[in-house]
């Protein structure tokens, strides 16, 4: 019993620091990007318990800068919840792509899937593990810690608001390099890059038609369509990977 | 608005949420067997998923006008030339970082 016990912890231990180096990145751009969440909450005039409580509940940054905006307008809850489907619809593809990945998790399967969110999805997505790290654990702590990283930021911008004063201009692009990264990633390792192309092509195609604010929906309609027109092509070439 | 409103409103936004990100996992259980056409979506949809995150990133950046895209376009270059020469992934995130940084606080 003692044996298999230490036997867990050493596991767990060993997914545990497995997962922190990959989540680096999001450590500065969740603490950032926290930050600035957290004093726009303070300075639109809301106590540190708003941003702490959402960030740990929605966790999911865009969704929670809109739900700022309702929070100042006109009581309506529909519009709440529409509003929410629509500027997080692209975690439909990430758990359609996480379907197998998740497979016989156990009971993390429902924190898993409740803490996807981009960040976290790309590097389960794409992480490549040795065999002594067991994949359960290490997605479970990669979720955590990126989790954590936002709570984090999030209330202590909360807390400070308006004080925090420094020259962090241009952090932000800490998120935008790492997807770059993992885009490259996936690039690197993939003998055909039809589905990699399809989806900055048509992703930007969407955003010049469509503007910032209304491509998103589009561009998924649009790569489901293409990659559903081209099955054929693409399962007789063979898989990606 | 008063704070069960408030409670309310973030419930949506909590719910909203949580349909999207659990709603592949209750239509298509573990126990059943996926279809085909879902399992073929799994496979090539990440790709493409990534591309549109880049994409999603720089949708705010206006090549008309303040510094034109140019600081982005510059960083991720170096983000690329690192990747492909080292390809340690903290070293080119942290290098193309900082570079934009740079960038766009003392040059643009």
């Amino acid at each position: 019993m003692e044996e298999t016990l230490s036997m867990k912890a050493h596991m767990l231990k060993k997914a545990a620091a497995a997962a922190f180096p990959y989540t680096l990145p999001i450590f500065a751009g969740f603490t950032f990007l926290g930050l600035t969440y957290g004093i726009y909450m303070n300075v639109s005039g809301f106590s540190f318990w708003y941003p702490m409580i959402m960030s740990v509940t929605i966790f999911a940054g865009s969704a929670e800068f809109v739900a700022a905006n309702m929070l100042l307008g006109a009581f309506n809850p529909i519009q709440a919840l529409t509003m929410t489907l629509m500027i997080n619809a692209r975690h439909l593809f990430y758990g359609i792509s996480m379907l197998d990945k998740f497979r016989g998790t156990g009971l993390k399967k429902v924190y898993l899937i409740f803490g996807m969110c981009d960040e976290t999805f790309s590097i389960n997505c794409t992480a490549r593990l040795p065999d002594s790290v067991d994949r359960g654990w290490f997605m479970f702590f990669v979720t955590l810690y990126n989790h954590l990283y936002w709570f984090f930021g999030a209330t202590l911008g909360g807390i400070f608001g308006s004080y925090i004063h420094f020259n962090t201009e241009g952090l932000d692009f800490v998120m935008t390099a790492m997807f770059v990264v993992i885009f490259m990633e996936q690039w690197l390792k993939e003998k055909r890059h039809f589905s990699s192309l399809m989806g900055l092509g048509l992703s930007l195609l969407c955003l010049i038609a469509f503007g910032s604010d209304h491509f998103i929906i589009p561009s998924m309609l649009a790569i489901l369509g293409v990659l559903t027109l081209m099955r054929g092509t693409v399962e007789k070439e063979g898989a990606d990977e | 608005m008063n704070l069960t409103e408030q409670i309310i409103t973030i419930g949506m936004v909590v719910l909203g949420t949580a349909i999207t990100r659990f709603l592949p996992f209750l239509i298509f259980p573990a126990g059943k067997e996926t279809p085909k056409y879902i399992r073929y979506l799994g496979n090539v949809l990440p790709p493409a998923v990534f591309g549109m995150l880049v994409i999603y990133c720089l949708k705010d950046v206006s090549i008309f006008a303040g510094s034109r895209g140019v600081p982005e376009l510059l960083a991720i270059a170096l983000v690329i030339g690192l990747h492909l020469w080292k390809r340690q992934m903290l070293l080119s995130i942290a290098g193309g970082t900082i570079f934009y940084m740079a960038l766009v606080q003392f040059i643009f």
